[in-house]
């Protein structure tokens, strides 16, 4: 019971991570109906920034949850910076282009992103150990069941996140301006949204919520690898996926259903089932409900 | 019959000279990147007949090439004898019989794969093929009969640039001849109006099962001639990696045109191995870099490819397109 109460925990700390980078892939694709391939590169960036950054505060202070949340601060930053860049540059020239040319150049991004990190001068091909933000210690324990100070703040960050974004999409005028232009961009464009700056901002928001899962994901598996990122990313994917594409409160359902089948898988089967295990169930939604758990159908117009 | 027995004596006369020429007058490592060159081309025309001329984008082309490569690679390896491998007019024949096993085998996976996912569309249907060509290598990764993770060696070599020529030419002729039948021009009915095909009372999802499973017997058949020119086999070389650079050589030449996908699969061929050089000298891997900034220069500059859907001759002056028709 206990063996069985500790997966449900790992399960869900590692599922909320999971949530965070899902919500991202569900707000652009709620937008603009393109599978950002490039967001799990973005997650991979924010530990790349805090492996780089890390050590100039570490000089100055001790392993807490204070260095933990100024780092975070600089790669929600720097992340948010590069989601703007990434959709600046890379999809906003093809806003009218077919999809089929958006998907394509979002898997030049993703890649361009992952072999560019992988040069020498820039971070390296060979995984790096990430420094330590937080000792990790045991909190408390229910039912012979550990759960950490890292998992108790990986729950705690993601819950804080995820309210701060409900309270952005349905409580301020940008987030009224993100659904409507989810809804339909060319009335919302007539009605005089900043159709545009709205976009950039989407983008901004995923990509500091993917910040938050990078430096997270680090803190608790303290490792930085340049190719970290694709499955991370594809993982969420299928989350957002089976939580239902463009729903938000879907994505953390599918993130946290995605974690805890992953553990399972590893805790009860065989850790070499761990990556296949997303495929599977991404295969299984998409043939038995594409719209996902929480997900809306669309019918489609001729 | 007059056209049957024309082609045969074309695609024989190209193949011998061409083979003869690459086998003798180039040195081995120009003829090892020729080798490579040729497979790409039959990788990149078949992932056209799906990407390109169906509009189904695929994006697991390397699975059903390591399902040719590896059921190829098994017979000629563990169930025949090396005495029937190892030269001559019989281990020839062999060969044909194995790459038609490759062919055939990664067409069946193809069929497999293919019916429960074209019922998807766009950047659905791209994720799920990526996930099952990597489910495949994750498959033959656990196969111990096969070699697993240490791969196959001791595969018998007998790829020649003969068979590279050979197989190349038939493939692009006949897709290029596929193209020009009503099943072809099905293929670019549903790519072109999904909607008004099935009102015209045709099976959208035949004919792109049909386009899938026909562009995975041709990848199969690449991998086979792949496995046997290398005579080593890896489950890492058939990773994501390797379906985006034959993404890329379709996206580059232009999706719909076959004569686009064999200059770009020609051309990034050797750029790639180019770039090996500049490796070398930088000791930095700009490869894929490069690969991706092209991928993402063309979308932004030049969305349709350099050829767009029209086939190379189709630029040419209308003067001299009518010799070139007269001729061929």
């Amino acid at each position: 019971m206990a063996e069985f109460i500790q997966h449900v925990i790992n399960g869900i700390s590692l599922g909320s991570v999971y949530a965070l980078i899902a919500i991202g892939y569900s707000m652009v694709y709620g937008i603009l109906q393109l599978i950002n391939f490039a967001h799990g590169e973005v997650v991979m960036l924010s530990s790349v920034f805090g492996f780089y950054v890390a050590p100039y505060f570490l000089a100055h202070m001790d392993p807490s949850i204070g260095l933990f949340l100024v780092v975070l601060t600089v790669a929600m930053v720097g992340c948010g910076i590069v989601g703007f860049l990434i959709e600046r540059l890379a999809y906003r020239p093809l806003r009218k282009a077919p999809r089929i040319n958006c998907l394509i150049t979002a898997i030049g991004v993703s890649l361009f992103i992952q072999y560019f990190t992988q040069l020498d001068f820039v971070f390296g091909a060979i995984p790096q150990s990430y420094p330590e933000l937080m000792s990790r210690e045991v909190y408390f324990t229910i039912a012979g069941a550990e759960v950490s100070n890292l998992q108790v703040l990986v729950l705690g960050l993601s819950f804080v996140l995820m309210v701060a974004l409900q309270w952005i999409v349905y409580r301020t005028k940008l987030g009224k301006a993100m659904r409507a232009v989810s809804e339909n961009t060319e009335v919302s464009a007539l009605l005089g949204i900043p159709v545009d700056r709205v976009i950039s901002f989407t983008f901004i928001l995923g990509s500091v919520l993917a910040a938050a899962a990078g430096t997270l994901v680090s803190t608790m598996y303290p490792k930085v690898d340049a190719l970290m990122g694709t499955l991370l990313g594809l993982k969420a994917f299928v989350a957002a996926v089976l939580g239902g594409i463009g729903s938000i409160p879907g994505a953390v359902l599918g993130g946290l259903v995605m974690g805890m089948a992953e553990e399972f898988t590893v805790g009860y089967l065989s850790s070499s089932f761990r990556d296949a295990i997303a495929f599977a169930i991404l295969i299984v939604v998409l043939l038995v409900r594409p719209s996902g758990l929480l997900g809306k159908s669309r019918i489609e117009k001729v | 019959m007059m056209r049957v027995g024309r082609d045969v004596f074309i695609i024989t006369l190209f193949t011998l000279v061409l083979g003869f020429v690459f086998s003798d007058w180039v040195g081995p490592y120009e003829q090892t990147i020729l080798a490579l060159c040729g497979i790409n081309i039959i990788l990149a025309v078949s992932l056209n007949l799906v990407n390109g001329f169906t509009g189904q984008f695929s994006l697991g082309h390397a699975g059903f090439m390591a399902v040719g490569a590896y059921t190829s690679a098994a017979l000629t390896t563990l169930y025949i004898s090396p005495e029937y491998v190892s030269g001559g007019v019989i281990s020839h024949l062999v060969f044909v019989v194995a790459l038609l096993v490759g062919g055939v085998s990664a067409g069946i996976v193809g069929f497999l794969v293919g019916v429960p996912s074209l019922r998807l569309r766009g950047d659905y249907l791209a994720i799920v093929t990526l996930g099952f060509g990597e489910i495949i290598r994750v498959i033959i990764l656990n196969i111990e009969a096969i070699g697993g993770a240490r791969g196959i060696g001791g595969i018998p070599g007998l790829t020649n640039l003969y068979w590279v020529v050979g197989v190349c030419i038939v493939s692009t002729l006949a897709l290029h001849r596929l193209l020009k039948s009503i099943p072809g021009q099905q293929f670019m009915a549903v790519r072109d109006d999904e909607t008004a095909t099935l009102a015209m009372g045709l099976s959208t999802t035949r004919i792109k099962v049909r386009s899938f499973v026909f562009s995975s017997f041709l990848a199969g058949v690449a991998g086979a001639l792949f496995a046997h020119y290398y005579q080593y086999l890896n489950p890492s070389t058939f990773t994501f990696n390797y379906s985006f650079q034959i993404v890329a050589m379709v996206v580059l030449g232009g999706m719909g045109s076959l004569s686009g996908s064999i200059l770009s699969a020609v051309g990034l061929t050797v750029l790639l191995e180019g770039l090996r050089e500049l490796q070398t000298i930088t000791q930095l891997d700009l490869r894929m870099v490069l690969y991706s900034l092209i991928l993402i220069v063309v979308m932004l500059t030049r969305p349709r490819g350099l050829l767009g859907r029209k086939e190379i001759w189709e630029y040419l002056p209308v003067s001299l397109r009518k010799g070139v028709k007269k001729s061929s």
